[in-house]
C-alpha cells in the first residue's frame, strides 16, 4: 500500500504539488493522468526518494519513505522511464540484470544472464537482443528492454513514466497489454502517467487526475467515462475548451 | 539615488555568494567522493575501463605534447643559454623543466581537455536521460558507481602519464639536441642523468595525482550538475575544462610553493 498525505513541492516560483492525497492499494493498477508540467512525474520522483518533498508524508506498507531511499526500499521498486533510460555503455542483457550483478541481489554472472534473456523473452524479445546495445534498438524495443529491466527483480511495486509516448499505435498497444499483463501475473501494484487515454483503458483499474498541484478527481476507471468534472471530461477527450487552459 | 549606489554592491554581494555557494556544493561533493572511497561496494570493472579510457587512451595527446614540448624547450633554453655562453646547460633544464613543470602542467591540461570534457559530456548525457534517476532506483549509488571509479583512475593514470611525457619530452629534447645543436648523443644523455634529482621526477608525480583528482572531480560535479538538454550538457562540458584547466594552474602553483620555495 502506499500512502501520500498532504504532499508539496515547489520549484522556485513554481508550485508543482500543492497538497497531494492518494493511496494504492496493494496488487492495483492506478494510472494518474494530468496535461504537460502539472507534476505528475515529480510525484512519482518524490515516492522513490529523488526528489525530496517541501512538506507532506509518503509511506509504502506503512514505512515512510525517505530521501535519499533506503536500499532496502528501492528494492521493492521496479520502473519504466519515458525514454527507456538504458545504460548506454553496457549490453542489452546487462541493462536488464543489472540489480542481479551487483548489490544484495547479485548472483553468478551466467545466472544474472539467463534471468535476463527469460525476462526478454517475456517481453517479447529473442536471445539475439541480449549481446546488443541500447544504440542498436528502436523506440519499441527499447521501451521492452526498459519494461523486461523493471520486472528483472520481480519487484512489489512497479512504476511506469509515459509508457507509450514516442511509439507508434500498434507498439503502444503491445506495451500497453505487456504491462496489464504482466502488473496481473507478478500481482505488482502498478502506477503509471500517462496522458494516452487507450493506455488508461489498457492499463489501469482505477484512476486519479493531477491538475493545479493536487488530485482533482480519483476513481475506480470503469467510473471515469460517467464522472461529471468538467477536468476529466474535458482531458479525456482531448477538447481544447474547458476549465483547463489549453496554454500552460 | 540611494538604490543607484547600492545596487553594484548588492551585485557584487550576490556575485559573491553565488561563488561561495559553488565553492560549498563542490566541496561537499568531494567529501561524498571521499567518503564512498572507503565504503563498499567498489566497482572494480568500472574503475578498469576508466582507468583505460583515462590512461591508456590519453597516451599518445599526452606524448605528442610532450615530444614537442621537450624539442623546442631544447631549441629555446640553447637560444636563451647562448647569450652568456650555457650552451651545455640544455639538457638538465630540458629534463628538470620537463620533470618538474611542463610535464604535469601541459600533460595535466591535456588531459583535461580530452578527459574533463568527455566525462562531463557523458555523465550530463547520463542525468538528462534519467539514467541516472534509473540508476538510483536499481539501488546504485551514481557517486559510488559512475565518480569514485573515475576519480581514482585518473589519480592514478595520470601521474603515470605525467612519467611518460617526462621521458618523451626528454627524448624530444635529446632529438633535437643531437640533430640540430650538435652535441654529443652519450654527453646529452649524461648531462641529463647527472643533473637530474629523483625529488625532481617526484614532486611531477605528485602534481600529477592532484591534476588527475581534478580533472576527473571537475568532469564528474558538472557532469552531475548539469542542465537540461543538448545545451545544458554543452555548458557542464565547457564548466568541466575551464574549471579544471583552471584549478590545475592555481593547484600548481600552490605546490610548487610548497615543494620548492626556499
Amino acid at each position: 500500500m502506499i500512502r501520500i498525505e498532504g504532499l508539496h513541492k515547489t520549484f522556485g516560483s513554481n508550485a508543482v504539488l500543492q497538497g497531494v492525497d492518494l493511496s494504492v492499494a496493494r496488487g492495483e493498477s492506478l494510472v494518474i493522468i494530468g496535461g504537460s508540467g502539472t507534476g505528475k512525474s515529480v510525484l512519482l520522483k518524490c515516492i522513490l526518494g529523488l526528489v525530496r518533498p517541501d512538506r507532506g508524508r509518503i509511506t509504502v506498507d506503512g514505512q515512510p519513505a525517505t530521501v535519499p531511499a533506503s536500499e532496502a526500499m528501492l528494492a521493492q521498486f521496479g520502473m519504466l522511464f519515458q525514454g527507456g533510460a538504458l545504460f548506454d555503455s553496457l549490453p542489452v542483457w546487462q541493462n536488464v540484470a543489472f540489480r542481479l550483478l551487483r548489490g544484495h541481489l547479485k548472483r553468478p554472472r551466467d545466472e544474472a544472464r539467463a534471468i535476463a534473456i527469460e525476462k526478454l523473452r517475456r517481453v517479447g524479445l529473442g536471445p539475439n537482443v541480449a549481446d546488443l546495445f541500447p544504440a542498436e534498438l528502436s523506440g519499441g524495443m527499447q521501451k521492452r528492454v526498459g519494461l523486461a529491466r523493471a520486472i528483472a527483480a520481480e519487484p512489489q511495486i512497479i512504476f511506469f513514466d509515459e509508457p507509450t509516448t514516442g511509439l507508434d499505435p500498434i507498439m503502444a498497444g503491445v506495451i500497453n497489454d505487456l504491462i496489464r499483463e504482466i502488473v496481473v501475473e507478478m500481482g505488482a501494484t502498478a502506477m503509471t502517467i500517462t496522458h494516452d487515454m487507450s493506455s488508461v483503458r489498457a492499463i489501469a483499474d482505477s484512476v486519479a487526475m493531477l491538475h493545479g498541484g493536487v488530485i482533482r478527481w480519483t476513481g475506480p476507471i470503469d467510473e471515469m467515462d460517467s464522472t461529471p468534472d468538467p477536468y476529466v471530461q474535458q482531458f479525456i477527450h482531448g477538447r481544447a475548451e474547458g476549465p483547463i487552459a489549453a496554454i500552460r | 539615488m540611494t538604490d543607484a549606489l547600492l545596487a553594484p554592491l548588492a551585485s557584487l554581494g550576490r556575485g559573491t555568494l553565488m561563488a561561495l555557494a559553488a565553492v560549498g556544493r563542490l566541496a561537499i561533493f568531494a567529501g561524498q567522493v571521499l567518503g564512498h572511497l572507503v565504503r563498499p561496494p567498489f566497482y572494480g570493472r568500472e574503475f578498469l575501463l576508466a582507468l583505460l579510457q583515462i590512461g591508456w587512451f590519453s597516451l599518445p595527446v599526452v606524448g605528442m605534447t610532450a615530444v614537442f614540448t621537450g624539442g623546442a624547450l631544447a631549441l629555446q633554453i640553447y637560444a636563451g643559454g647562448a647569450r652568456f655562453s650555457a650552451e651545455s646547460v640544455v639538457p638538465s633544464i630540458v629534463a628538470i623543466g620537463m620533470t618538474r613543470e611542463l610535464g604535469p602542467v601541459l600533460g595535466g591540461l591535456m588531459v583535461a581537455a580530452r578527459v574533463a570534457s568527455s566525462i562531463a559530456a557523458e555523465i550530463g548525457t547520463m542525468k538528462v536521460t534519467e539514467q541516472i534517476d534509473a540508476l538510483t532506483t536499481l539501488s546504485t549509488n551514481p557517486v559510488k558507481y559512475l565518480v569514485v571509479p573515475r576519480v581514482v583512475a585518473a589519480t592514478l593514470a595520470v601521474p603515470v602519464l605525467v612519467a611518460a611525457g617526462d621521458s618523451i619530452g626528454i627524448m624530444g629534447g635529446w632529438l633535437v639536441g643531437i640533430t640540430r645543436l650538435d652535441f654529443n648523443s652519450a654527453t646529452y644523455l649524461k648531462n641529463t642523468a647527472d643533473f637530474l634529482e629523483a625529488w625532481d621526477v617526484g614532486s611531477g608525480l605528485v602534481k600529477g595525482a592532484v591534476f588527475g583528482f581534478i580533472i576527473a572531480l571537475m568532469g564528474c560535479y558538472h557532469g552531475m550538475q548539469s542542465g537540461r538538454g543538448a545545451q545544458g550538457v554543452g555548458a557542464a562540458t565547457k564548466s568541466a575544462v575551464v574549471s579544471a584547466s583552471v584549478l590545475i594552474l592555481a593547484a600548481n602553483y600552490l605546490l610548487t610553493e610548497m615543494f620548492f620555495s626556499t
